[in-house]
């Protein structure tokens, strides 16, 4: 159709017009209203920037680092500089919009790493992504812009559901931020932190049990530290007593009630609570408040270490606190001074029962008169041995039935008592009075007298051996001859023998005879005075008596 | 050089698919079609400054977010890395390999760069009739078009490393917004070059054509 002359040229084909030129401007339009869009949509999810200040920024990056609350990210470190001061370092966060309420105050933030100790390994997901910053939201709808970031992860987060309570003691023991607290060897909270009470005399221990176990708690539950291994030696045998294995090595705290009847409200939030040393001091009964006392010994106290215990009639109510030397010019003499710490308390209903006694008599009841009472009937401090292996020393309190007089003063502080020479001193003492009186025997002279009596008896036993056993000999030989002559004489063939066996058979014979006669006798007592008759006719062999007769010889 | 006539001036009209040329006068306006090959017939490609600005302007608008947002996330145990083009482009010079960030940036920043500075200059001298430097001008437009597609190298690195390294927990990479802005970028300077005509820096002033 084209090609029909070659020297002309084809014309163009006409179309209808399609102008849509200006449709190619919605590209760039849809373009600007996708980047707007980001922008607004930025600047909607822009949230608070906050600044929290860290000892070091370890593990932190800038631009990368989230911020977590449960495990959500809510935020990213910005910016990371050091303070004016250098002291610390200022880590700037950008929250997000959603997440505006963690830039109010009591929101606290820290930085979660790997933290591996005996009680547990925690953060190890951070191992490998590195460290986050964790968050936790309090209360306050104030608004704060800077925080102060907390070293150590706080082991309570907010809104957790259970108790806390506040537990004394005397040293932190092995116990750390997160040990556990069992009840019953079950896990039912945790250590949540500790700081030193401010006049350095103990330690306060913030502890949580979680709901619903925190309703175990009570106002008269004892608290005990149980870390470690408690070994004791009683009546019934060796006892080894731990809660978990965990415990002994990484320190834990339980707590239960005491036994008997006691009160069983459960205890408020926050409550203050004693923590003892072991289970037995927890479930002993209250201690009250100490009281000083001082004691004077004049003697040695070898065996009496600081912690000993102070006894009163058997019951332990206090322990040896300082145990010093004292010099007295006077009498040449290093009396030692003992100081204790007793918890007049620990008597329960005795000590009740004297201080209304004391209020009743009108003294105050201050514990040096009941004491100064007890003296006059006879209550003594004495060092006594506790273990005669170990030859450890405790102060007994006691009533001495003859005590060494005393004096006593109850306005003294601190309180002194008393002391009498303990038992074992005393035991002591008679020994070296029996050695001392065994020391006057004369065991010189004995033995010397001994010796002379030996040799006089060596010398009597010679005389017996030369002369006395030969002619024993002899006497021995000659008895033995007459003991063969008699032996002789006494057999069976022997002529005394037959002879004796003759005269038995007269005797037997005379005697035979005896008997016709009395029998005759019997018979005819008349013959005694007229002779024998002639016998009459034998009739009949009626009588036995006859028969003798014809026998007779 | 523009002594020389034009096809306007001689009546004829080129097909831009076949090659058939065509006679035609002035009052031939509206569309026209090639009467061999049936495409559209244009002196010059239709609306080109238009249709070229407006790209060139949506690439620009694309180009803002394709370097502020991240464009890479990888992930290796655990440890999360967003990386926008520049910054990754520091990390790699940073980590040693010096070669790989020249590359790197050459593709993201300097050659899209160099594609709206480059269309803006011929866009505005056009437009102007200049006479300046004319056959230089259709060199960098040679050059434009060249190297256009050269930028989506970043993307297909994203696209190639996130099929590849997908090892779960060990070792992981995913594409971010970024990585769409700029291809977008790199298809509407594509495109915007596309809609330039090359003739337009020979149609000067004293030209008497447009």
């Amino acid at each position: 159709m084209t090609d029909e002359q070659p020297g002309t040229l084809p014309r163009p084909v006409m179309r209808k017009q399609r102008s849509h030129s200006w449709l190619i401007w919605l590209v760039p339009v849809l373009a600007a209203i996708v980047g707007l869009s980001l922008v607004v949509n930025a600047w909607l999810q822009a949230g608070p920037q906050i600044t929290i200040s860290f000892q070091s920024a370890q593990g932190l990056a800038e631009g990368k680092t989230p911020v977590k609350y449960k495990d959500v990210v809510i935020g990213k470190v910005e910016k990371i500089r050091l303070s004016d001061d250098r002291s610390h370092v200022l880590v700037k966060v950008a929250l997000d919009k959603s997440a505006r309420s963690f830039a109010t105050a009591g929101t606290r933030y820290w930085v979660v790493r790997p933290r591996i100790g005996l009680g547990g390994v925690s953060g190890v997901d951070t191992l490998f992504s590195g460290a986050y910053i964790g968050a936790d939201i309090g209360n306050s709808r104030t608004p704060q812009q800077k925080f102060k970031g907390l070293e150590i992860p706080p082991a309570v987060t907010h809104g957790e559901p259970g108790k806390s309570f506040v537990l004394h003691a005397d040293d932190l023991g092995s116990l750390d931020i997160g040990s556990p607290v069992y009840f019953r060897r079950i896990q039912v909270g945790r250590v949540v932190s500790y700081q030193l009470d401010k006049d350095g005399n103990g330690v306060t221990f913030a502890v949580f049990i979680d709901s619903p176990n925190d309703r175990y708690v009570n106002d008269s539950t004892r608290f005990w530290n149980a870390s470690g291994v408690d070994v004791s030696l009683g009546a019934d045998g060796l006892k080894l007593n731990t809660q978990s294995m965990a415990a002994v090595l990484a320190g834990g705290v339980a707590f239960q009630d005491p036994g008997g009847p006691h009160d069983n409200t459960p205890a408020a939030d926050g409550a203050s609570f004693q923590l003892f040393a072991d289970q037995a001091a927890a479930m002993a009964p209250p201690s009250g408040p100490p009281t000083y006392i001082r004691m004077r010994f004049n003697q040695s106290l070898r065996g009496l270490a600081v912690g000993a215990p102070v006894e009163f009639l058997g019951i332990n109510f206090g322990k040896v606190v300082s145990v010093r030397m004292d010099y007295d010019p006077r009498t040449q003499h290093f009396p030692i001074i003992v100081g204790a710490l007793i918890y007049p308390e620990r008597l329960g209903q005795a000590h009740a029962k004297l201080l209304a006694q004391a209020k009743l008599r009108g003294d105050n009841a201050d514990l040096s008169h009941m004491v100064g009472t007890l003296i006059a009937h006879g209550l003594r401090a004495q060092a006594r041995t506790g273990n005669l292996l170990t030859g450890q020393l405790y102060i007994a309190l006691d009533f001495l039935p003859h005590p060494p007089k005393a004096s006593y003063n109850p306005d003294a502080r601190p309180l002194e008592i008393p002391t009498a020479p303990g038992s074992f001193d005393k035991l002591q003492e008679q020994m070296a009075d029996i050695v001392g009186k065994l020391d006057k025997v004369p065991f010189d002279s004995i033995g010397k007298h001994l010796d002379d009596t030996l040799a006089g008896l060596d010398v009597t036993l010679k005389q017996v051996n030369g002369k006395t056993l030969p002619a024993l000999d002899d006497t021995l030989h000659d008895a033995r001859k007459t003991l063969g002559t008699a032996n002789d004489t006494l057999s069976a063939d022997s002529p005394l023998q037959q002879n004796l066996g003759n005269s038995m058979q007269e005797l037997q014979r005379t005697m035979r005879s005896l008997r016709v006669l009395t029998d005759y006798l019997d018979v005819h007592p008349e013959a005694l005075l007229r002779g024998r008759q002639a016998d009459p006719a034998p009739v009949a062999p009626k009588r036995h008596a006859t028969q003798p007769d014809r026998s007779q010889p | 050089m523009s002594a020389w006539p034009r096809a306007a001036e001689l009546g004829l009209i080129g097909c831009h698919v076949c090659g058939q040329v065509c006679s035609m006068t002035d009052a031939d306006d509206g569309a026209l079609a090639c009467p061999r090959c049936g495409s559209t017939l244009h002196r010059r490609k239709p609306a080109a400054y238009a249709r070229c600005w407006a790209l060139l302007i949506a690439a620009f608008l694309m180009y803002i977010p394709a370097n502020i947002l991240p464009i890479m996330r990888t992930a290796s145990l655990g440890d999360i890395d967003d990386n926008t083009i520049l910054s990754g482009v520091v990390e790699l010079w940073v980590k040693g390999s010096p070669g790989l960030a020249v590359i790197v940036f050459c593709a993201s920043i300097v050659v899209p760069m160099l594609k709206f500075l480059a269309l803006g200059t011929l866009l505005i001298s056009s437009r102007r009739g200049s006479n300046w430097a004319r056959r230089q001008r259709t060199q960098l437009y040679r050059l434009v078009e060249l190297i256009g597609y050269w930028s989506m190298l970043d993307v297909f690195v994203v696209a190639l490393l996130t099929a590849l390294v997908r090892f779960g927990y060990f070792s992981l990479v995913e594409p971010l917004p970024g990585v769409v802005f700029f291809g977008l970028t790199v298809v509407l300077t594509m495109f915007a070059s596309m809609c330039f005509d090359p003739r337009l820096i020979w149609d000067g002033k004293e030209d008497s054509d447009d």
